[in-house]
């Protein structure tokens, strides 16, 4: 395996590519009591329409985090008990692009891991495991459907493209997931957890030579085909303006979204990243003269706060939390977007938001969750996101301007509203 | 670890570590929780964090903190047992990464002790346009419990159970006492939590323990101490002669169950490992049971509130489940009380606490709260004392706690339209 040290982040990565086409990487974490390992393939809730075998094939929505669920089986019983006999805490997650399982132990690592390979590359499921797991993903639907958050988000999404489908519910709808069977997981599997679609990520104290050959000898020798994904050909304008909710809440909720351009893949991806929470940082952050007015205006409270997202095909910029009137909020950071954009920033204002962002990256290695996920964010988008120093080095203030100029423009905004239900 | 006493009734707790990228520094006063009390001491917090005498407004703090590459100082109102601490947590990079070569703990722990001893102030108030837009805050934020609906249930069962006691006071307080709330009340409260009350700081990062004194000393020069008051008592719970049911309706589209049992023994660490038997962890018998077996939920779990003596069940289901879940859950209990047990079930409940407490000192966040938690209840067993007592409990212990586990209070959050 090959090190590259990260002089400015006091870390170093070993990466290796096996012949299965499986990547791996290993954080070297000597100090550390805990060790953690994320599997991940590249297919989560957007991969809906795939070509397999010549065919296209639509899935019903809510798929990838059905597989998900139903992946912990094994033909001995459940990997979940298997991990826990060893102290392992093992769970799993399904995002747009991604579906990821991991654990963190500090004992028996080999043997957790070798069960980790094990579970996620061997599907096992019947009929009837399949017919059972609807109650449980039912219950998971219902209660993310009460929660105000999610509601707002994925309005938010469904405004913002029409065709996209990033518009659809990772999890699917109670009547989607009515029509998964076992055979459907199977292709779904075979499709998608093959070794050269999937990233292996370790952190903690290990051997990173040990990592390897443990993954060489547990996993299939072969890798699979690239397998053609459609996630629709989204036009340049916003699906719809608005969309609005009532629920039972405390007070209106808002989020306002902006369609942006999306990056193709490669280190832009990354440099993209960084401009965009920049842009975030300095339009609406806890810095700027933006919220500091709102704020003390009572329009937004400490719930207010955004971020800037890419997926496949896609990327966005929202911001928003509880405001007794969304609409004006909505209006002042269009406002102050436009603003900008007309007379930049104040010079010092800006170093000051460069320095403090620097800062929040790096807090961001403190957590192993958060390494493992964006190593293989990097490895599934063409970037190495340990190189973000060099990325802030030459960030200029016309680089923010030229993000907001593209992305931050009146026809490019949606406002996704929750209103409390009347009594 | 060590801790020293810095001033009367003024605890700090170093916590070395090398290998954070951060520096993690905590300042927390700890009273007693109480519905008269808890509402203003939450205010305070978010008042003293508006503005100091040096950096009187939002923009200036944020401006001090972006210059120490993006340092957090938040305001944080935590429920400890019968307690309630209040006070700052501030994340900053360590020294090492610091492009400039910068000390930063010192400017960090200054604004800190700024926060917490000169506040911005006019005529000997504090300024009326942050009492203001902070008690409003405040109202919301008591509010937005509502908006998740679990959490909510959660506490509603406390609430109802705890009637009458400390433990069912919600960190915040209420809504009528906030709204009660005046200027001259809340800086008499003001003086006299930095005077009397109990102040227990936390820091977990590279420094030696002399240089983290040293800026204490500094950063907190002007703190008036008094006579510290004592650590809160904890009272027992009352068990009620027959479990209590409670039912609300809201418009929900999925039932939240929380149910709460009283526990009759003393042996921490033997119900500590009953309870993630029960339902502590994504192999205890609720989850196997309620969820895997029955497809019942996606959630249903417990928790042990060690500072109390308690447990408390959360899960959400579909309404027409209620008799069947509360039955399922109780028969769950039941098998954990009678040993109806596999050994693998055990081994991984005990691995699993263990891997916690191992992990622990991985996190400055987890260590300083379960720090926090121990100085607040008065108690001083390390991470690796309590996983030596895991190790030591025998399964005959765990089946004679987990006997004395009865249920007190059940609350049931229904929809609107859905039948009683």
């Amino acid at each position: 395996m090959k090190p590259v040290h990260y002089e400015r982040l006091g870390e170093t990565i070993y990466r290796e590519t096996l012949p299965n086409g499986l990547k791996i990487c290993v954080i070297p974490k000597p100090d550390h009591a805990k060790k953690y390992a994320f599997f991940a393939t590249r297919y989560g809730g957007m991969d809906i329409r795939f070509q397999l075998n010549g065919r296209w094939l639509d899935t019903p929505a809510g798929i990838a985090h059905y597989l998900e669920h139903k992946m912990f089986d094994t033909k001995e019983g459940n990997a979940l008990q298997e991990l826990a006999k060893n102290g392992a805490e093992p769970n799993a997650f399904t995002s747009n692009a991604m579906t990821g399982y991991y654990f963190d132990s500090t004992s028996h690592f080999d043997e957790n891991l070798e069960i980790l390979l094990s579970f996620v590359s061997v599907p096992y499921f019947t009929d009837e495991s399949v017919a059972k797991e609807q109650g449980i993903i039912a219950q998971e639907i219902r209660m993310i459907e009460d929660n105000p958050d999610w509601q707002i988000y994925a309005r938010m999404l469904r405004a913002l493209y029409s065709v996209s489908t990033a518009r659809t519910s990772i999890a699917g709808t109670v009547e989607s997931i009515s029509r998964i069977t076992a055979e459907t997981l199977y292709d779904c599997h075979k499709a998608f957890y093959t070794p050269s679609n999937m990233i292996l990520t370790v952190v903690g104290n290990v051997d990173p030579v040990k990592v390897s050959d443990l993954a060489r000898r547990i996993l299939p020798k072969e890798g699979g085909p690239v397998i053609p994904r459609d996630y629709g050909s989204e036009p340049e304008a916003v699906g719809a303006k608005e969309a609005r909710m009532a629920m039972e809440v405390s007070s209106p909720q808002f989020l306002a979204g902006w369609k942006c351009r999306p990056v193709p893949e490669g280190e832009e991806r990354l440099r993209r990243l960084i401009l965009g929470s920049l842009a975030c940082d300095l339009l609406f952050g806890e810095s700027s003269p933006l919220y500091q007015r709102l704020y003390s205006q009572g329009l937004v409270n400490s719930s207010f706060g955004g971020d800037f997202e890419q997926m496949p095909g896609v990327a966005f910029l929202y911001a928003g939390g509880e405001s007794k009137e969304p609409q004006t909020v909505a209006n002042e950071l269009q406002k102050e977007a436009d603003r900008l954009i007309r007379e930049g920033f104040d010079e010092d204002y800006f170093q000051r938001a460069l320095r403090s962002s620097f800062g929040s990256s790096l807090r961001g290695l403190n957590s192993f969750e958060n390494i493992a996920v964006s190593l293989t964010e990097g490895c599934f988008g063409g970037f190495d996101p340990f190189r973000f120093p060099q990325i802030f080095d030459a960030v200029t203030q016309e680089d923010i301007l030229n993000f907001l100029r593209d992305n931050m423009t009146a026809d490019r905004a949606v406002l996704s509203e929750i209103v409390p239900k009347e009594a | 670890m060590t801790r020293t006493q810095l001033a009367g009734g003024v605890f700090l707790t170093h916590l070395p570590a090398k290998k954070f990228k951060t520096n993690l520094l905590s300042a927390q006063f700890v009273v007693p929780l109480r519905w008269e009390t808890a509402s203003a001491n939450a205010l305070l917090a978010a008042i003293l964090r508006r503005g100091t005498a040096s950096c009187p407004d939002m923009g200036a703090l944020a401006a001090r903190l972006d210059q120490l590459y993006g340092a957090r100082i938040d305001y944080t109102v935590r429920k400890k047992g019968e307690a309630q601490c209040v006070g700052f947590v501030a994340s900053l990079i360590d020294d090492c990464f610091a492009p400039g070569g910068e000390r930063l703990l010192e400017p960090a722990a200054a604004l800190l002790g700024e926060l917490i001893c000169q506040p911005v102030t006019r005529d000997g108030l504090f300024l009326e346009e942050y009492f203001e837009s902070e008690k409003t805050n405040l109202i919301d934020a008591i509010r937005s419990i509502l908006n998740d609906k679990r959490s909510y249930a959660d506490s509603r069962l406390l609430q109802e159970m705890c009637t009458g006691e400390p433990y069912g006071v919600p960190r915040l307080g209420n809504e009528q006492i906030t709204a009660a709330l005046h200027p001259q009340l809340l800086f008499d409260a003001y003086r006299d939590l930095i005077s009397t009350s109990r102040l227990e700081i936390f820091y977990s990062g590279s420094a030696e323990r002399s240089r983290v004194e040293d800026a204490l000393r500094a950063a907190l020069a002007d703190l008036p101490r008094k006579d510290p008051a004592p650590l809160p008592e904890l009272a027992p719970h009352a068990l009620p002669e027959e479990p209590r049911f409670i039912t609300e309706r809201l418009d929900v589209t999925q039932g939240k169950l929380g149910m709460g049992f009283s526990c009759g023994s003393d042996d921490a660490a033997a119900l500590l490992l009953g309870n993630t038997l029960f339902g502590g962890s994504s192999n205890s018998k609720l989850f196997l049971n309620v969820r895997e077996k029955l497809s019942l939920c996606y959630y249903a779990s417990s928790l042990f509130h060690r500072q109390k003596g308690l447990i408390t069940v959360s899960s959400g289901i579909e309404f027409e489940n209620y008799q069947k879940a509360c039955g399922e859950i109780l028969t769950q209990l039941e098998a954990v009380q009678k040993g109806k047990l596999e050994a693998w079930e055990l081994e991984a409940a005990r691995s699993t606490l263990l891997n916690a407490y191992a992990s622990m000192g991985d996190s400055q966040g987890k260590l300083e709260n379960f720090f926090l938690g121990q100085a607040a209840t008065g108690r001083n067993e390390t991470p690796e004392m309590l996983a030596e007592q895991i190790r030591a409990v025998a399964p005959e212990r765990i089946f004679e706690a987990m006997s004395t586990v009865k249920l007190d209070t059940v609350y049931f959050l229904q929809g609107k339209e859905a039948e009683a």
